[in-house]
């Protein structure tokens, strides 16, 4: 977000052009969409392909799932709800944005869900199907006809579309086809290039018959048709001028081609939300690439298949989620003990027990960094972007290695299904591992040789003559001999832990977004980054002194955060975990439970660092960020 | 699917010249008990790797937590002495990742039969190509005589002081209930030559082999063995053409013997779910199960040229061409 005055302008209705003699033309800088049915009709086809589209038209996007927490909910319920967000823009969005400006529903009961949930910016444009206006059920007819009344009375401008009986001229099934009637509508609605929906449809349906492939093409040039002849409304989305290839990929497929080129070949999981689809696809395409997916019984067998598979050839990767993360920490200590690479991904939900399983939250980063019991260092690292899904497994990977510890990669729920553009990598030969290392051992040398200053040793791995030795749990000296005398315990945690700082040396300081000095720094980590940034942008564009960093590594932490925050009279995180309200009755300096990254900051530079957090299972909007940031500037 | 080791070590054979001896697979001296019936065990297993010159680099002996998961250190082997009920998954990991290794499991009863069960059930179904031993001693040794799962009801102990409260579960029983078993067989610690004849057998059996061996603990239960040891109508030994054989000085022992096909899994269970009379020898041997290594390698070795290939036709999946 470069420009965000521009951003209030565009999007205002007054100031909008109007073409004479033609169906007025909004000119937006982005726009946040939805299309919502009963699941199984299709709202998510029409969804991923309008984004698609867009995508190929040089727009910035970013979609996110709208998924009932039932497989097959009754139909036309209000939870039932499924299909898509997506945020449309001129520019490249980094977060699904505020409420809803545009809805298309299938029927108003999963559009009263998304009204209730407060999806929806007042003064919503809605476009309904309004069959139920016409069903022979009188009950159904009611509850559409008062639905529609109040959100008209509401303010919602609604306009009644008859989908299916447009679309009964094309095919005989109109509820299924019906979705790409819609992206025909909006294709015409967003100005949009009817050829590449044409294209899209045909990529959709390509393992279809052609007849299927034409059917739906002539729907959605029906949709498009419609549009032209019955509704007045335009917008246009200016586009950017983009050189590169993009791919458009979920947070978590992202993360599964981003294990893949890591050269990590193992990947041992045990299947729980949200982090199950990463390994679906990963199980569909790794052994393409030489690895494989292990399914184990259990969150713990998972993470010991991995250990075995890292200590006898090269670092390997459990994929979960909290809970599972929770049953891995013993053997996450074992890693650290022993001093086995090991990657280990949390795709995170909300907690704590079964919490909210679909839905995100940011709260396992302090299990992710002190989980397991006694001293056991590892790296965590926190992806904020779906390009970072990618990147990340490859860093944790090196870091692994180099310094024989498990490495923790935070993502979440957002991320996991959120889908944003980013360049195509390219792909290069040293991100896939080394042949395992097979050489016999000098005479002499042992297997914890720990190097004084930076705690770091070689490996030995099965295999290589000279180097047998039993790794154990148990405190043990540089020969890997169980060692219970006082000086050799403390010797092997003190190595352990320089490891972390000979790792810290290598990071550099993270960069500011925003004032380089001013009244408030804001702070955040993971996925919460682009809502950040342009919340930050909107209060700066006010003329307010603010800034935000964000934080890749959380453990440890890069130096010159301290020198940071101090060039600010105020700091702030910004987190998805549960940090104690401070108007609440009871809760004073002396009880308050910070949020996680707020603990870390006040505990480690011993700065004043107050927090504002938000769970509520959804993406932090940047409206609402930007509203706390305006009012922590005028509280102090 | 992998290429386990690109390096060339020296094979067995390139090494008749300096062959293993006993002393190549003998690491820091034991501290078991004496007496202790997993020292009998550790023997075995040395005398196993000598006898098939097993390079000491390319076995790896993988144990949970207990006493007896103390065998690994002494070994002059690799060795991953792991977590608490934890040692098959680990040995699983290894296995997948290096076939060409020999892997070998030490477990307790308490290790495998209570916090490891889910793994135990598990690993049998996997039938990945490994030796585990189960040092069923009916006592949790380590952690100085608490109740275990297999210990005989009415056994007092730290944790039952009255006696233990149930029925014990029974390893063979349980194993042989599992689907896709391969070599299951029962050993005891005081009958050396016959616990060294089923562990070669183990160790050449294709397939997981689970061997549970009665092992003695003479520190918290002294004579806990002793009827099996002195009274001849608790044991059946068991032989067969496709079985162990046995050399008659030792089969006179036993007043009860059978042959007994390792093929019948009907009898097998029979055998094993009769606590009068323990079955010594070997109960089921089935060489054509399924390894899960076996069908999860079907991926030939790939460069990293060929693994480049391959990502970027996913990539391709998933591109968006800029704007013309
Ligand atoms: C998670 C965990 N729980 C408990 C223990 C304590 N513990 C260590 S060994 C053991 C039981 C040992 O019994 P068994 O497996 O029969 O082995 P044995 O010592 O008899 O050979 C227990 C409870 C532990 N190390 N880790
Ligand atoms: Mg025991």
């Amino acid at each position: 977000m470069n420009d965000s005055t521009a951003v209030s302008t565009l999007n205002d209705d007054q100031s909008s052009p109007v073409v004479a003699g033609q169906p007025q033309v909004r000119r937006l800088r982005d726009h946040v969409i939805e299309i919502i049915s009963d699941s199984g009709e299709g709202a998510q086809k029409c969804g991923q392909s309008f984004a698609s589209i867009a995508a190929k038209m040089g727009h910035g996007i970013w979609t996110v799932e709208i998924i009932p927490a039932e497989i097959e909910p009754p139909a036309r319920s209000i939870e039932g709800a499924s299909g898509n967000r997506i945020r449309v823009g001129s520019f490249e969005v980094a977060n699904g944005g505020d409420e809803a400006d545009l809805v298309v529903a299938f029927n108003e009961q999963v559009l009263l869900g998304r009204v209730r949930t407060g999806a929806l910016k007042p003064g919503c444009i809605i476009l309904l199907e309004n069959k139920w206006r016409h069903h022979q059920d009188l009950a159904i007819v009611a509850a559409y006809t008062s639905t529609y009344d109040k959100l008209v009375a509401d303010g919602y401008r609604v306009y009644e579309i008859p989908m299916e009986q447009v679309c009964l001229q094309h095919t005989s099934t109109p509820q299924r086809g019906k979705n790409m009637f819609v992206l025909g509508m909006l294709n015409r609605l967003y100005h949009q290039d009817l050829e590449l929906a044409r294209e899209q449809v045909a990529f959709t349906f390509r393992s279809k018959s052609a007849d299927v492939v034409d059917r739906n093409i002539k729907l959605l040039q029906a949709g498009y048709d419609w549009v032209g002849e019955n509704l007045d409304l335009r917008f246009e989305i200016p586009s950017a001028k983009r050189e590169q290839a993009q791919i458009v990929v979920s947070g978590n497929t992202s993360l599964a081609l981003g294990i893949m080129a890591s050269g990590m070949e193992i990947c041992a999981m045990y299947p729980i939300t949200p982090a199950t689809s990463a390994s679906h696809y990963l199980s569909e395409v790794f052994e393409n690439v030489g690895g494989l997916v292990h399914q184990a019984e259990d969150e713990i067998a998972a993470c010991g298949f991995a250990i075995g598979a890292s200590y006898a050839g090269k670092c390997s990767v459990t994929i979960t989620s909290g809970p599972g993360m929770a049953l891995k920490q013993e053997l996450i200590g074992l890693a650290a003990m022993a001093e086995i690479p090991l990657v280990i991904v949390n795709v995170q939900r909300g907690g704590p027990s079964t919490g909210l399983p679909t839905k995100v939250e940011q709260g396992d980063l302090l299990q992710a960094i002190f989980g397991t019991h006694g001293d056991a260092p590892r790296v965590v690292l926190a992806a904020a972007t779906i390009e970072e899904c990618f990147y990340l497994p490859i860093t944790a990977r090196k870091i692994a290695e180099a310094f024989n510890l498990p490495v923790v990669l935070l993502t979440d729920a957002n991320l996991a299904t959120a889908q944003q553009p980013f360049a195509r990598p390219r792909l290069r030969k040293d991100w896939f591992a080394a042949p395992v290392d097979q050489s016999a051992i000098p005479e002499g040398e042992a297997p914890y040789d720990w190097d004084h200053t930076t705690g770091l040793h070689r490996r030995f791995t099965p295999g290589q003559p000279g180097g047998m030795h039993t790794l154990t749990g148990l405190a043990h000296d540089r020969k890997s001999r169980v060692a219970y005398d006082p000086a050799t315990n403390e010797e092997g945690l003190r190595h352990r832990s320089l490891k972390l700082a000979a790792f810290q040396k290598t990071l550099t300081v993270p960069e500011v977004c925003g004032d380089a000095n001013g009244d408030l720094l804001v702070v955040g980590w993971g996925s919460t980054k682009g809502v950040i940034e342009e919340a930050v942008e909107q209060v700066r564009a006010e003329g307010q002194a603010v800034a935000c960093l964000h934080l890749t590594y959380l453990q440890p932490m890069a130096s010159g955060i301290g020198d940071i925050m101090k060039r600010y009279q105020q700091v702030m995180t910004v987190e998805m975990n549960w940090g104690d309200r401070v108007d609440d009755e009871l809760i004073d300096s002396e009880n308050r439970r910070y949020s996680s990254l707020a603990w870390l900051l006040r505990a480690r530079y011993l700065v004043d660092v107050d927090c504002w957090t938000e769970v509520q299972g959804q993406p932090l909007k940047p409206r609402s960020v930007a509203r706390v940031i305006r009012n922590k500037l005028t509280k102090e | 699917m992998f290429d386990p080791i690109e390096v060339l070590s020296p094979s067995v054979s390139d090494l008749d010249d300096e062959a293993y001896s006993l002393d190549d697979f003998e690491g820091v001296d034991s501290r078991w008990c004496h007496r202790c019936g997993n020292n009998a065990i550790l023997t075995a297993v040395q005398k196993l790797c000598a006898e098939e010159q097993l390079a000491p680099e390319k076995t790896v002996f993988v144990s949970g937590i207990g006493c007896s998961s103390r065998l690994p250190h002494y070994m002059g082997t690799y060795g991953f002495h792991a977590l608490h009920g934890r040692a098959l998954p680990v040995a699983e990991g290894i296995k997948i990742r290096r076939p060409d290794l020999h892997v070998f499991v030490t477990t307790g009863d308490g290790d495998c039969c209570s916090i490891g069960a889910g793994h135990w059930l598990h690993a049998i179904r996997y039938n990945m190509n490994m030796t585990v031993l189960l040092h069923d001693n009916q006592i949790y040794g380590l952690t100085k005589k608490q109740v275990s799962p297999t210990s005989p009801r009415g056994l007092v102990s730290n944790t039952s002081p009255h006696g233990a409260h149930l029925e014990p579960l029974n390893p063979l029983a349980a194993t042989l209930g599992m689907s896709n078993i391969s070599f299951v067989a029962h050993a005891v610690d005081w009958v050396p030559s016959v616990l060294c004849d089923i562990i070669k057998q183990a160790f050449h059996h294709r397939g997981l082999a689970f061997v549970c061996i009665m092992q003695r603990c003479p520190n918290y239960l002294p004579d806990h063995f002793e009827e099996y040891i002195k009274d001849p109508e608790r044991m059946v030994l068991l032989t067969h053409a496709q079985g162990l054989q046995v050399e008659d000085a030792v089969a006179k022992r036993f007043k009860h013997r059978e042959e007994h096909d390792p093929r019948d899994i009907d009898r097998a269970r029979e055998l094993a779910n009769n606590r009068e009379r323990v079955p010594l020898g070997i109960l089921y041997r089935n060489p054509d199960v399924l390894c899960y290594e076996d069908v999860r390698a079907g991926v030939e070795h790939l460069s990293v040229s060929d693994k480049i290939s391959a990502l970027e036709r996913e990539f391709d999946k998933f591109t968006v061409q800029p704007p013309s």
